[in-house]
């Protein structure tokens, strides 16, 4: 993955930048340190690395002004940081980049129940804005794998999804309202605590926009009451053909499950030997959720359990309680944790149209033999999002390599049969070269359009999303700025 | 006027273009000032060219009529998630209303609080852009974060940053049943709260509206399976008990038409649609409004949205004398509140006189004021597209 040539200008401005960065925040606060900035390397996107000229930990909206600004006179690209959980290395820094780290923005500004949001800093967890309101009987509804340890600000940046999004929606769904940080340090409220905001769509532009547009140092959330219960199914089958007529036949019956999962016979291999879940021997794994009170529980896996039947599952099981579900979904919560422990992997994210899943499974298959890579497949099957986790040896040559190309072309697949290159894990820098595959130049230049209205020098996140070749033009304009 | 027959034909007309277009659906949802320009009518875009029942998702051209839509969605026991509402009853217009003017509009009804806007549902959009060329963005798959999402950018901007050729949905079953839970005489605050209180329940209402004012109801909606609908209405009862006695009964598929589109004002001759936090509501309408301002106010989206409509006798009452100068002081007050606590208003109905006067829209601060300038030079360097429709 090639990145950009650094700047010699901006390695050599080093000194003066962070003399003139701990004017404005904390002298904790400015990290530039050669030894200290190596946190700052990556994110999850391991397998590349690259210390950033120095990194800053603003705590208010103020210091993220200023830091800003600066950044703006001096012509320095900035690489904002939520929690540095991309799978995509949208938080890949540049050896000239300053990378702002949100961390240090973590509060809950204001909950409102009546209203049904919370306000909160965008380098909060994700995970923690549920737990600032479940006590209460609310939850914040996208569940990325990483919740745990991700943060808001990642969330709105690649406007993540999560297993559950198929009755809640993603982040852009979810969100109503932004303070922002433009690069040249201006600060703008959007939106609010009402259902919609005025104008452009803002908001639906600014999630997702990987940090390119302007740092989003407070969100408004919305939140929902949480449901009275939830019970999974369990349902195995024989081909995924069938169990992708399944899926489609249960969506087709008018019952709204608030996930489908799907685990493929390599996955459900390594989760057995990991979890002991206790999942059948089968090439096809669904596990299928809904939500309500214990009776609309059976009647809508009543309905479901009646569609499975008809396809000839291997197995049928349902929770009959907490400690059932629990089983149910422990293997799937722990796949990549489990197929981490046996290999390096590569997860890729694309989405396919529901009705091309046996196709895409097929091809997947044969794609593998031909590349002599193992893949396990793991995703979300309502909505078409695919997880194919391709197996490689980081230690032997050549093996990435190998692993990357075959990655290609299964996201080239995805758009061959209509889907997209990434469902919820955004472009970064991993897909940011397939791009031309999913649009056409015009299609891109639109975009491109879009930064240049906010951030007409290119300066914020500058290497990512699109092709280099075709921002080259437009990067190369540091004085812009000044 | 013209009326290309495909999107071929649309991007030369754009290409070729001398002037600015005024841009058209099936010409029923006329909202902002009235543009000087040739009418581009999009009405031969039309027709459903992919619906997949099994993947919820459906394409069509954006002149294709709602009517078409929503017959072939119903064939397949589906829907829209987010009831489009049709501003025929309102706007006293005719014609057909087409899926392009939805998405122009970012045209939503009461289910919105539930299911969405439309802006929720669009996953794709082709469109030409102001040199002519068709531009595509997002596609048919309902999880999609390649790139940068223009597609909700084009949601309600009414036809301001490029004309809209093909739209992609997300749709959802259509419920079984429905229901609905009723309260009467509440105040408007405890009107607010018991829909607050129901919203914030795990019961799934799916619309919450209220007609305040002398013999008030609070209407609130429950969908699924029929025994789910009926579970969940007898528990809403019980959670709401101290609002007073409410009634349950089951309901039939167009009991909420006339709260989606509005027909209540029908006879108003100015109307506007108020985005706010429902608890701001009752000091908007009792404290900064009805002091020096007559007129009319419905509740949906649990008090998140506000019409508020008046006829020219309410308008002409205020001290300002003239029906236009009324409904000018009223527009001002409403707005000016508005920047103040937060929320905004727009202008959906009212004499084109009145229209040039105010700012349709809610006027946004300077940075974004700028953005936006900055996006239509972009997106419509000739000033093509509905000029002066958004600013």
């Amino acid at each position: 993955m090639e990145m950009p040539t650094p700047d010699p200008r901006i390695l050599a401005l080093k000194s003066r930048l962070v003399q003139r960065l701990r004017e404005v925040l904390p002298h904790d606060a400015v990290i530039d340190d050669e030894t200290e900035t190596r946190v700052y390397e990556c994110d999850a996107l391991t397998a590349y690395r690259c210390p950033p000229l120095c990194a800053v930990l603003p705590a208010s909206t103020e210091e993220v002004s200023a830091v800003l600004k600066i950044c703006h006179q001096e012509g320095v690209p900035v690489v904002p940081r939520g929690s540095g959980t991309s799978l995509a290395g949208g938080a890949l820094p540049t050896a000239d980049c300053v990378i702002l780290g949100v961390a240090r923005l973590c509060d809950v500004l204001e909950t409102d129940y009546d209203n049904r949001f919370i306000k909160v800093q965008t380098g909060r967890t994700n995970l923690s804005v549920t737990g600032a309101v479940e006590s209460d009987g609310f939850f914040y509804a996208p569940d990325p794998s990483s919740q745990l340890a991700c943060a808001i600000a990642g969330n709105i940046a690649m406007n993540s999804g999560g297993a559950h999004c198929l009755k809640y929606g993603v982040t852009t769904n979810n969100l109503l309202g932004v303070k922002m940080v433009m690069m040249d340090g201006t600060v703008v409220d959007i939106g609010g605590a009402h259902m919609d905001a005025g104008g452009y769509d803002w908001l639906g532009l600014i999630c997702g926009s990987e940090g390119q547009l302007g740092v989003v140092t407070e969100a408004t959330l919305r939140i929902l009451p949480k449901p009275e219960g939830a019970r999974p199914v369990l349902i195995g089958y024989k081909s995924a053909e069938i169990a992708g007529a399944c899926v489609s036949d249960i969506i087709k019956a008018g019952v709204l499950p608030v996930a489908i999962e799907y685990m493929d016979r390599k996955v459900l291999e390594v989760v057995e030997r990991h979890a002991k879940a206790g999942y059948p021997d089968c090439e096809a794994l669904l596990i299928v959720e809904v939500e309500g009170s214990p009776a609309e529980i059976d009647e809508q896996l009543g309905l479901i359990k009646q569609i499975a039947a008809k396809h000839d599952p291997v197995e049928l099981r349902e929770a009959k309680d907490a400690a059932e579900a629990g089983r149910i979904w422990l293997g799937r919560k722990s796949a990549f944790g489990a197929m981490g422990q046996i290999n390096d992997y590569m997860c890729l994210d694309g989405t396919i149209p529901v009705s091309s899943l046996p196709h895409v499974l097929r091809r997947i298959g044969e794609l593998s033999t031909e590349f002599g890579l193992e893949v396990g497949n793991v995703f979300h099957a309502g909505d078409g999002n695919m997880h194919p986790l391709i197996l490689f040896d980081a230690n032997k040559p050549g093996d990435l390599e190998l692993c990357e190309e075959m990655g290609a072309e299964i996201l080239k697949l995805c758009v061959e049969v209509g889907g997209c290159l990434t469902g919820e894990h955004g472009v970064g820098i991993e897909k940011r070269d397939l791009m031309n595959v999913q649009f056409a130049p015009q299609d891109l230049e639109a975009q491109m359009r879009v930064k240049d209205v906010f951030d007409p020098a290119w300066l914020l996140n500058p290497a990512k999303v699109f092709p280099l070749a075709d921002t080259a033009a437009r990067r190369a304009q540091p004085e812009a700025a000044a | 006027m013209i009326e290309p027959t495909t999107e071929r034909e649309l991007a030369d007309a754009v290409a070729g273009a001398s002037g600015p277009f005024a841009i058209q659906g099936g010409g029923t949802r006329g909202i902002g000032v009235p543009v000087a320009g040739e009418r581009l009518s999009l009405a031969k875009l039309s027709g459903i060219s992919l619906y997949e029942p099994g993947a919820l998702t459906i394409v069509a051209g954006a002149g294709t009529p709602m009517s078409e839509i929503e017959a072939a969605l119903r064939s397949e026991g589906q829907m829209l998630p987010f009831e489009p509402m049709d501003h025929r009853d309102l706007l006293g217009t005719d014609g057909t209303p087409t899926i392009g003017g939805v998405v122009a509009t970012n045209a939503s009804g009461p289910r919105r609080l539930r299911a969405g806007a439309c802006r929720d549902s669009l996953i794709g959009v082709r469109y030409i852009n102001g040199h002519g060329a068709a531009v595509k963005n997002g596609g048919r798959v309902m999880k999609n974060v390649t790139g940068y999402d223009l597609v909700k950018l084009m949601a309600g901007s009414y036809g301001t940053l490029g004309v809209l050729s093909e739209v992609s949905f997300k749709l959802l079953p259509k419920p079984d049943a429905s229901g609905e839970v009723t309260l009467r005489d509440l105040s408007l605050a405890d009107g607010i709260s018991a829909m607050a209180a129901a919203l914030g329940s795990p019961y799934e209402v799916s619309g919450a509206a209220m007609m305040p004012g002398e013999g008030s109801v609070v209407r609130l909606r429950l969908e699924g399976f029929e025994n789910s609908v009926g579970y969940r209405g007898a528990e809403l009862i019980k959670t709401l008990k101290k609002f007073g006695p409410a009634e349950m009964t089951m309901g039939g598929d167009d009991d909420w038409r006339a709260i989606r589109d509005v027909s209540v004002f029908a006879n108003k001759s100015t109307v506007w649609k108020v985005s706010i936090k429902a608890s701001d509501v009752p000091a908007l309408l009792e404290s900064a409004l009805a002091p020096s301002h007559a007129y009319d106010a419905m509740l949906d989206w649990g008090g998140g949205l506000v019409w508020i409509g008046a006829d020219d006798s309410q308008l002409a009452a205020h001290s300002a004398a003239d029906a236009v100068a009324g409904a000018q002081a009223l527009h001002t007050d409403l707005q000016t509140h508005l920047a103040r606590i937060g929320g905004h208003a727009t202008l959906v109905k009212g004499s084109d006189d009145l229209k040039v006067r105010v700012p349709v829209f809610q006027p946004e601060v300077a940075p974004l004021v700028a953005l936006a300038t900055g996006l239509r030079a972009q997106f419509d360097p000739r000033g093509l597209f509905n000029p002066g429709v958004m600013g």
